[in-house]
């Protein structure tokens, strides 16, 4: 293994985050706040209490797996992408490095980052809402899951996107309607049959469902269900950029 | 040839689009050399040193470097090698000292801040090592970019166009350095389409056309080729053969008897045309004009791909 390299990217994907901090961490803070104001404060208050909780607790879980998500797969899918279109990737080629070390760098600094966001939303969020968090080791468990396997997800579609506006149609077009409508604000068990069932093709529901699982113990789905749900998503990521490695998709002609 | 330190045989590559980029290239390159591979826009040189560098994938036939096999064995070929690519491919946010450390590391090796402060001394670097890329013309850019190809302490340094675009105050300063890294051991391929370039610079020249290694020679060989003059005598007389006394220097008279041709190579005596005029005079030849000719090396160049 070529651990310098793996450094040396994770490095500079990191210096890249906290060059520019404040866009990186103050946006999700205030959106975190604009959430809590609106949904929490305003609207909330008019919510009676779902499953025995808040609503306002009842939302923290969805508010950071939505961070999560959108982090997570913006953060990989541009780290990537940039040296592509860049021309600076190169290097990257022409360097003694193998694919598994080129994604642990990229991937695992997009992952890191996404994480830190998901630690700083659930610190603002506890100045708004009591916090209890019933199996924290489960909840570390879900959220590295959740930021490496969307990680890896927007490595793929920096790996795929060319042009700037293919980054962005992923994410806009797929990743946020699933997060919304993944039960991220509302338990899917509030929703007519039809369009649970629908819900339940939504991999995000499982995602949500086992970290607010972890939070306060209500789940939508089995816990179980909900980690091979994820587990199998992550496997598929890796397949997918095994094989675009193996092939050149998109490095190499 | 001792060991040569890359060993390409029966090279071939097909792009999806059907281009014929390379087509059965074989070529030795022996270590501590300079070999300058000359050639047209699109013959194949970058896809060339492409493969042998990782960066692009062949379709056919094996690169050795340093013995080791490009593919199977990636890790211990590529580590010997340096890529300056042909564009200027730099992130523009960083630092000299950054971006040419970063380098290092992508090699596996760890930072030695020694090493990259001589480094950037020798390319004249140092000066801008906290400057960021972004501020840089384009002459320290390319030198930064040279900086990052030998951040690991390479054996061989590939150069894609290392001139191009760049004014002559440069290219001179471009070469003094591939000078001064040859002295090191360094083996340098380079590619180039200005050929006094490769006179200037190179041991060996390979030409390439249409994807074929058409040519790879001793400078040198290709010097005394290059070095063939051909002076002409015009007569204002046309004689009908060549005078006896000027038998010796193996002329040849044309149809119409109106010009007397002389061709010699690097190696005739200084003093040749003079003595060559004075029997011409004694000979009481009419010679209202002379001219004379070089075959260049382009002309060498262009008759090759040509073909």
């Amino acid at each position: 293994m070529n651990w310098h390299a793996v450094a040396a990217i994770f490095t500079y994907e990191m210096k890249r985050f906290f060059r520019t901090m404040g866009q990186s961490l103050v946006s999700p803070v205030i959106s975190t706040v604009l959430y809590f104001v609106v949904f929490g404060a305003a609207i909330g208050s008019r919510i009676e209490e779902i499953d025995g909780v808040s609503y306002g607790a009842f939302i923290v879980p969805g508010l950071i797996m939505l961070s999560l998500l959108t982090q997570s797969v913006s953060n990989a899918s541009f780290g990537i992408y940039f040296p592509r279109f860049s021309g600076t990737i190169y290097e990257f080629l022409a360097a003694p490095i193998s694919a598994t070390e080129m994604v642990l760098g990229f991937v695992g600094a997009a992952a890191a980052k996404s994480l830190l966001i998901g630690i700083v939303i659930l610190a603002t969020s506890a100045f708004f809402v009591p916090l209890s968090i019933a199996h924290p080791v489960w909840m570390v468990v879900f959220m590295l899951l959740t930021a490496f396997t969307f990680s890896l997800l927007g490595f793929i579609i920096g790996l795929w996107a060319d042009g700037f506006e293919k980054l962005q149609i992923i994410p806009l077009l797929i990743i946020t309607p699933l997060t919304f409508l993944g039960g991220s604000f509302y338990s899917i068990n509030l929703l007519p049959p039809f369009w649970k069932s629908v819900s339940m093709f939504n991999p995000v529901v499982y995602l949500v469902s086992g970290f607010r699982w972890s939070f306060n113990e209500v789940a939508d789905v089995s816990v179980g269900l909900s980690l091979a749900i994820t587990c199998l998503f992550l496997l598929l990521c890796l397949a997918t950029i095994g094989w675009m490695f193996r092939t050149g998709y998109r490095l190499k002609t | 040839m001792m060991q040569p330190i890359v060993s390409v045989q029966n090279l071939s590559k097909t792009y999806a689009s059907g281009l014929v980029a390379l087509d059965g290239v074989s070529l030795d390159i022996a270590r501590g050399e300079i070999l300058a591979l000359l050639g047209p826009n699109g013959a194949g040189k970058t896809t060339l040193i492409s493969i042998i560098c990782g960066i692009v994938t062949k379709s056919a036939g094996t690169v050795l470097v340093g013995g080791h096999d490009s593919v199977t064995d990636f890790r211990a070929a590529r580590a010997l090698i340096g890529l300056v690519p042909q564009e200027l491919h730099l992130s523009i946010f960083e630092t000299v000292w950054d971006t040419v450390s970063f380098s290092r590391q992508l090699y596996g090796r760890k930072t030695d801040a020694a090493y990259i402060e001589t480094l950037l001394r020798m390319l004249s670097l140092w000066d801008k090592r906290n400057a960021k890329i972004m501020t840089l013309s384009g002459g320290m850019k390319r030198r930064v970019l040279i900086a990052k190809a030998l951040s690991h302490q390479p054996q061989i340094l590939f150069l894609d166009e290392p001139t191009a675009g760049v004014d002559v105050g440069l290219r001179k300063e471009m070469w003094s350095v591939i000078r001064s890294l040859k002295a090191t051991g360094v083996t340098v391929i380079l590619t180039t389409h200005y050929i006094d370039e490769a006179e200037e610079m190179a041991d060996r020249v390979g030409v390439i056309d249409k994807g074929r290694l058409i040519l790879v020679e001793e400078k040198a060989t290709l010097m005394q080729k290059l070095g063939q003059k051909k002076l002409s005598l015009h007569l204002a007389r046309p004689v009908n053969d060549i005078p006896a006394s000027l038998k010796a220097y193996g002329l040849h008279l044309s149809p119409d008897g109106s010009v007397l041709t002389y061709v010699h190579g690097s190696g005739a005596p200084r003093d040749i045309i003079l003595r060559l005029l004075k029997d011409a005079e004694s000979a009481k030849l009419d010679v209202h004009d002379i001219s004379t000719e070089q075959s260049s090396l382009e002309d060498i160049f262009m008759g090759l791909v040509a073909k």
